[in-house]
């Protein structure tokens, strides 16, 4: 193929995009004292680029086959109304959104309580890849590549006591770097929650990457919760607290329309939402002709988490 | 993705498609609504020309944001589409408001005028009907942020105000010049 125009730059010419990224900074720095500092974000100077950080081995027992959707698909096409109600809206609002230094509060009915930073909560876990189905409550899905390690896995550490019934998750509220909580189309900050033993399910997911690259902003990044057999909204993105607590906690969604989303958001095709149909979803990237694809109960993961409510009544309990 | 040059359907095109045609349903329809004012405020009679292919454009764009969705995204499952319209009041409310179109639509030739006459103003005055339930089908059918539709309903509210506020002025006047052409049967004071 000829290049019809522009010098021919070779592939070692491209900035590695951490760099990229964080060039302000970098520049700031000066190269000088920074070719020194080992911890700062020029160690991605090294042999592979930082934004494939997060590659890890392929979990096969808790990935679907399903091939997953695209990187420009998952990355372009998000709800996530700290930065706007569109769907592109977070792509294009949240450049200037900093998930790095980024701490989180760990407190509640625990022994182990805490600010911690990010880096020491995730040097303990070994991370792993998971392809998992999602359902927003739209009525749309995707296939995702997921990079990061159960919750479980992070909250042993912090020795919840009998008295932590539920975990509770709480977004970042800052407007200066989060336009769209600047309308009140939610209650800021964003909460979510759990109980104890969804929580502590070998499902559920606190995802730091996705197709091996470190999250981006849009996607929820630094960290963000992935709770497959439930509604998207449930996925609770930038975490900044995580608590162990007695009542069942409050949940955004629910609060702000509680006829229409419920706490435990479990994908069930025979639970319609009051305003439309839950029996069936469009899956994003079939083109224009694809037909709408019938929706599973527990988006599929029936078989590995249906015995957690059994003898609910999940249209009561939606 | 779906892109074609510098378009883009996006990454869910038949969402993008069925909003797109239906955004200019509504647009349409509101500029059909502005005409009469317009023309009443300015003295741009030539205005009027414009009123019946704004509206017929309008009726086409409601056909296609059906189309799309009873096809593209209903897939032409007729026992579905009967049983969500009947259960989905927002859908109901769109299904009406396109079928009302229809007889707008084909009374819309000039015979058809001369020949209803009287009725045809009647008739026609449905495109208010119409664009209540227009607008009233958008704001259900959004998830949460309804700052989109509000503005469409405040454009609508002006558009219908300004019928309201004109039925009330010539109601005035009408009776004042009653009174005026029969004097002396009333004392009543200046309106």
């Amino acid at each position: 193929m000829s290049r019809p125009y522009g010098p021919h730059i070779l592939p070692s010419d491209i900035t590695p995009e951490t760099i990229f990224m964080d060039r302000r900074r970098v520049l700031a720095q000066g190269l000088a004292g920074a070719l020194w500092g080992a911890a700062t974000p020029l160690a991605a100077w090294s042999a592979e680029s930082a934004a494939d950080r997060y590659k890890a081995a392929r979990n096969a027992r808790y990935s679907v086959t399903d091939t997953p959707n695209s990187y420009e698909e998952i990355t372009g096409y998000n709800n996530f109304y700290e930065f706007g109600t569109d769907k592109s809206d977070p792509a294009a609002n949240s450049r200037n959104f900093k998930p790095s230094p980024w701490n989180v509060t760990i407190d509640g009915e625990c022994e182990v309580k805490g600010s911690f930073a990010l880096e020491d909560l995730l040097s303990p876990q070994t991370l792993e890849e998971r392809v998992y189905r999602m359902r927003c409550v739209e009525a749309w899905s995707m296939v995702i590549p997921w990079v990061g390690f159960p919750l479980a896995e992070l909250l042993k550490r912090y020795k919840p006591t009998s008295k932590a019934k539920y975990v509770a998750f709480t977004t970042l509220n800052d407007p200066k770097q989060m336009p769209g909580q600047r309308d009140r189309v939610l209650d800021w900050p964003y909460v979510e929650g759990l109980r104890m033993d969804e929580a502590m399910h070998p499902l559920t997911l606190l995802a730091v990457g996705v197709y091996g690259k470190v999250l981006p902003n849009q996607n929820g990044a630094p960290l963000r919760l992935v709770v497959p057999w439930k509604y998207g909204f449930k996925g609770i993105k930038s975490i900044v607290r995580i608590s162990f607590v007695e009542q069942q906690p409050r949940t955004s969604w629910s609060h702000s329309a509680p006829n229409e989303y419920g706490f435990y958001a479990n994908v069930n095709p025979a639970v319609d939402h009051p305003r439309w149909s839950q029996a069936s979803e469009r899956h994003i990237g079939g083109g224009l002709l694809a037909k709408r694809q019938a929706t599973l109960p527990f988006n599929g993961y029936g078989a590995e988490v249906a015995s957690l409510y059994q003898g609910m009544d999940l249209r009561r309990y939606f | 993705m779906l892109q074609v040059g510098p378009v883009t359907l996006g990454a869910d095109p038949v969402r993008t498609l069925i909003h797109e045609c239906g955004i200019w349903t509504l647009r349409l329809l509101w500029l059909t609504l502005l005409i009469t004012p317009l023309r009443e405020l300015t003295g741009l009679n030539d205005l009027q020309r414009l009123r019946r292919m704004l509206g017929l454009f309008a009726f086409f764009y409601a056909l296609l944001h059906m189309t799309a969705w009873l096809w593209l995204d209903q897939g032409l499952d007729g026992a579905v589409i009967v049983s969500e319209v009947i259960k989905r009041p927002y859908l109901a409310l769109g299904m009406t408001a396109v079928l009302l179109m229809v007889p707008l639509a084909v009374t819309s030739t000039n015979a058809m005028m001369r020949r209803l006459r009287k009725r045809w103003i009647a008739l026609h005055r449905l495109v208010y009907v119409i664009a209540l339930l227009g607008i009233w089908h958008f704001w259900w059918q959004v998830k949460k942020d309804i700052r989109e539709p509000l503005v469409y309903a405040l454009l609508l509210a002006l558009l219908l105000g300004y019928r309201v506020v004109k039925a009330v002025v010539l109601r005035r006047a009408k009776a004042r010049s009653a009174l005026a052409r029969a004097p002396g049967k009333t004392a009543a004071p200046a309106l």
